[in-house]
């Protein structure tokens, strides 16, 4: 078992290894016939940025995908410069006539992201052409050899039960030299996935077959995300299975998120492309889902019929009546722990890592100012969007609708929830976007707090302080202080991922979906003791 | 103000620090040679097993103290003058009260076995056992075999500890079947296999004669009792209980009999001193318990209702239903009420018993055979409500309310499948009864029926 365990790792590790080592093969090039069809499918108008493209990258050099990037981008770079030295020049001519022609020349548009679409184009080698090798000796080597390291663990670990064992004595799960590299890895991944998508274009034809046979169109980088997080949620759900294979309670949460990912979040919304109508994920609820009321989605929902309406009816619905409702019976969780694809990630991937969110109060103070904030964010970007798409002005007291979104975007939507929230894994812990950013969550958890049924109830005086459930909190909360005192625990951050409950060695811990009346109960003196004392001082 | 000094940072100390502070602003001083901060003891084993640092054990931040104004201080006591009302340390160093409360729990037994102080000889109570633990045990290469002497909870718990870096066990046991002055013989016998399912060498019936030294003055073997033989190992670990740790008061002119003699007011023979938990010896056993409790829960009871008393409002230590828990590997016990074993069952007590045939659990539910009266259940592998079964103690219920109303009474986490039907099954069956379940109800468990 043991050897199984190891070689897994390390065909996992091959894996992985000729994954990254993908980037840097295949060579790119543009025949001028698609050269020319890419800037008829833009319309450009502009004379410079075809020659700059024809020289830069119509070649018969072997270009690989860093020099190719490099090219396009300057070439991008180097016309609007050109144009923007015209409209200095007219400018300072002061005619106002030519200056106000150049400007339709200008591109805006992420020049990696334009580099990514031509590259997607001009891209030969391994991974374009022979896709289904490259697939199998990436994605499924990584695949087989994770299920082969994990699989093993339902002997190794031993029987059923709670199998901490080591985590604090493991680089890899405490901020050891596993989870630094981890770190690294994450964070660069992310980076290049926001921002330099052109760079990990052989990744995306690797998905190229798989998108097809769903939509019917080529993969793009946001298609290789989705498929990359459905592929690591389902492997890390074995782990869950194995590793909590006595608690049914974590055996159904686990089979839900991962349903609502592949099903939900994946499979629905890329069939709904097949059949040309919108992209959409149907459990996404605002303001999770950031730019749902964006006037380029409420136009194209708008545009698509009677099912565009649906989905806009949906969203609304779901935001306004269905998610209140659903906490007030089951508490969020039923959101972020059964449903949310941020949660499944944050269950999946991030499971390894729940022991190295921060407890202190501190950190609790930084949370409630950093999520409320986000979420007061993403209600006056709303404000503003919708105004805008009301009114039709696109400014606000001076302020730009376009820019707070752009700054949203950037800031929350791929800093925030994806460099930080996933990258940070191992070094904050899971959840780092679920308990510090995601505005759905904010939302949720203020309902949570004042009106639901659900609670983490405290059994009597039979805690003993160990500290389990505080340390294995994704969230940070530090359950042990309740716990300690009777108190059950009525948290707005709690997700409800019932691991305190799990790990609690003296069977203190149980969430609950139960009368509201008594949900909160303050003690000083525990059960157990004296009742006249108890009654004395609890009532005081 | 008045100067309250506490000895002992455990949880009976310090819970008493806290309700003083609670309700009052006198000085408090809490005095530990242990640690400075306050940690929870029953959590240490999770250290060494690697589930948790040795700071998550920690209950309260360290500004904790300054800013509820509790001092602390780190320091051995040697002596108490109660006369003068002062401290000494070993330093030399004098501290004076006006009010003492002891609080230094336990320490580990020894029986006068050969050998017992050799190098490489622990307990596992302290926070320096642990540190020992690391020094001689960090992996099975360092310590290739070692001997558990001592068949209780923390014997269990070292076992489980070792068992977690893949030290090979040999655990001693005196008892002919694991912890059964305690448990009845079906929970106790459902142990002894599960320790030896987690590969650990389990030796009933069993005594330590020796412990041998190598040449360097660390362990090198034990000689067992019964049949003489040899088992090398390179750690021992001496779990057969604890006793009060309170040497240091010998000279102090307070009573002591096995721990320091307190009346139902925590008071000691001298005025202003008092005791509370694992130390305290009460002079009259309080209904069927033990004059010294040696329990998490009895200590946090004794600190609540001390400092009450300390604050002016005098009140004697009157602990509600018994209740205790423990883990045995991956074994969850809860009880509530009494359950006696065999051998310390009374004449007029008898069991009702349930095991499950596949699973590791079982439940044992001690009622008077003649009234039916239920007085104490047993759990294995399933969670019960505290609450529910102090409210049924506390009226006296029979042993069919509590099986008919078994449901609110369960705490497992949602969606565990339930045994209620089948433990009633087994009940009418054996009595002739018709018990039918009632659902679960919120209504009655928040006593509002």
């Amino acid at each position: 078992m043991k050897v199984i365990k190891q070689s897994g790792l390390i065909i996992f590790l091959v894996g992985l290894a000729i994954f990254v080592g993908t980037i840097f093969t295949g060579s790119f090039s543009l025949n001028q016939s698609d050269l020319d069809t890419f800037i008829k499918e833009k319309n450009y108008e502009n004379a410079v940025i075809k020659s700059n493209l024809e020289e830069a990258i119509v070649t018969s050099e072997d270009l690989n995908i860093f020099q190719f990037s490099k090219r396009v981008t300057k070439a991008y770079e180097s016309s609007n410069l050109y144009y923007d030295h015209l409209i200095q020049k007219y400018n300072k001519e002061k005619n106002w006539n030519e200056k106000g022609k150049q400007y339709q020349y200008k591109i805006g548009g992420k020049p990696h992201s334009l580099s990514f679409i031509l590259a997607k184009k001009a891209g030969k080698g391994w991974a374009a052409e022979n896709t289904t090798l490259m697939w199998f000796l990436t994605f499924g080597l990584g695949i087989i050899g994770a299920l082969l390291f994990i699989v093993p663990d339902v002997v190794l670990l031993g029987k059923p039960g709670i199998k901490n064992d080591g985590i604090f004595l493991d680089a890899a799960t405490n901020r050891g030299w596993i989870g630094w590299f981890a770190f690294v890895f994450l964070v660069t991944f992310y980076i290049l996935l926001y921002f330099y998508p052109d760079l990990i274009v052989n990744w995306v034809f690797l998905v190229d077959p798989i998108s097809a046979s769903l939509s019917g169109n080529p993969a793009s980088q946001w298609f290789l995300y989705g498929f990359l997080y459905c592929t690591v949620m389902t492997v890390m759900a074995v782990r869950m299975y194995v590793k909590y294979r006595h608690n049914k309670y974590q055996i159904l949460r686990t089979t839900s998120v991962l349903f609502f990912q592949i099903v939900f979040a994946f499979l629905i919304p890329e069939i709904l492309v097949r059949f040309e109508k919108p992209w959409y994920d149907f459990k996404n609820a605002f303001p999770l889902d950031y730019d749902f009321f964006f006037r380029w989605n409420l136009d194209e929902l708008l545009s698509s019929g009677g099912f565009g309406l649906f989905i806009l009816v949906w969203g609304v619905v779901l935001t306004v009546v269905i998610v209140p409702i659903m906490v007030y019976f089951f508490g969020k969780r039923w959101y972020c722990s059964w449903v949310c694809g941020c949660g499944g990630l944050a269950e999946t991937l991030g499971d390894p890592y729940r022991q190295l969110s921060s407890k202190t109060l501190l950190s609790w103070k930084f949370e409630r100012i950093i999520i409320h904030s986000v979420l007061i964010f993403v209600l006056v970007m709303t404000g503003f969007a919708l105004y805008t798409f009301f009114s039709g002005a696109n400014q606000v007291i001076g302020i730009k609708t376009q820019t707070i979104q752009d700054i949203y975007g950037f800031l929350i939507g791929a800093i925030f929830a994806g460099v930080i929230g996933t990258g940070f894994y191992p070094i904050f812990g899971n959840r780092v976007w679920c308990r510090f950013g995601c505005p759905l969550a904010a939302y949720l958890g203020f309902i949570q707090r004042f009106k639901s049924k659900f609670r983490i109830t405290t059994n009597g005086g039979q805690c003993i302080s160990c500290g389990n459930c505080s340390t294995y909190c994704e969230q940070g909360i530090d359950v042990r202080a309740y716990a300690q005192k009777g108190e059950n625990i009525v948290r707005s951050s709690c997700v409800g991922c019932g691991i305190c409950s799990a790990v609690c060695p003296r069977g203190v811990l149980k969430l609950e979906n139960g009368p509201e009346d008594g949900r909160i109960n303050p003690t000083e003196i525990l059960l157990g003791n004296d009742v006249d004392l108890m009654n004395f001082i609890n009532q005081k | 103000m008045e100067h309250i000094v506490i000895i002992g940072n455990g949880i009976s100390g310090v819970t008493a620090a806290r309700h003083i502070r609670k309700s009052s602003n006198k000085k408090i001083t809490i005095v530990s040679a242990e640690s400075k901060y306050f940690f929870s003891r029953t959590a240490l084993m999770y250290v060494y097993m690697g589930h948790m640092k040795f700071e998550h054990t920690q209950p309260y931040e360290n500004w904790f103290w300054k800013k509820n104004n509790i001092l602390l201080k780190q320091g051995f006591v040697s002596n108490i003058h109660p006369h003068k009302k002062q401290l000494e340390f070993k330093n030399g160093e004098t501290l004076s009260f006006d009010k003492l409360i002891i609080a230094t729990g336990s320490k580990p037994n020894k029986f006068g076995w050969p050998g017992q102080d050799l190098e490489g000889v622990m307990g596992m109570y302290h926070k320096q056992d642990l540190e020992k633990l690391e020094k001689y045990a960090p992996d099975n290469k360092a310590c290739n075999n070692a001997v558990i002497v001592g068949g209780g909870l923390i014997g269990i718990e070292l076992a489980e500890m070792l068992r977690s870096r893949k030290i090979p066990v040999t655990f001693l046991v005196r008892e002919a079947s694991f912890w059964n002055g305690v448990l009845p013989a079906q929970e106790s016998e459902m142990i002894n296999n599960h320790i030896k399912e987690h590969h650990i060498d389990l030796r009933l019936n069993t005594n330590l004669k020796e412990i041998k030294s190598d040449e360097n003055g660390r362990v090198k073997s034990v000689i067992i009792e019964e049949t003489g033989e040899e088992i090398f190992c390179n750690v021992v670990g001496l779990t057969a209980g604890v006793m009060p740790n309170i040497d240091f008061l010998k000279a102090s002119g307070i009573a002591l009999g096995r721990g320091v003699k307190v009346n139902r007011f925590l008071e000691t023979n001298i005025k202003d001193i008092y005791a509370i938990g694992d130390c305290a010896e009460q002079h009259e056993a309080i209904g069927q318990r033990r004059n010294i409790e040696a329990v998490w829960y009895t200590g946090r009871m004794m600190g609540e209702t001390l400092a009450q008393t300390i604050c002016g409002n005098k009140t004697e230590y009157k602990p509600g239903h018994w209740f205790n828990s423990a883990k045995f590997l991956d074994i969850e016990y809860q009880t509530y009420g009494w359950v006696f074993s065999e051998r310390g069952k009374k004449e007029n007590e008898t069991y009702f018993q349930w095991q499950h045939p596949k699973e590791q659990k079982c439940i044992t539910i001690s009622f008077n055979k003649n009234t039916n009266q239920f007085l104490g259940i047993n759990t294995f592998g399933i969670r019960m409500r505290h609450d529910i079964f102090n409210k049924w103690l506390t009226e006296n219920q029979t042993i069919e309310h509590v099986l008919e109303y078994l449901a609110d009474a369960n705490f497992d986490p949602e969606f565990y499948k339930l045994h209620e039907p089948e433990i009633v099954a087994k009940f009418n069956q054996e009595n002739n009864t018709n018990i039918q379940t009632k659902k679960k109800s919120w209504k009655r468990i928040f006593n509002k029926a």
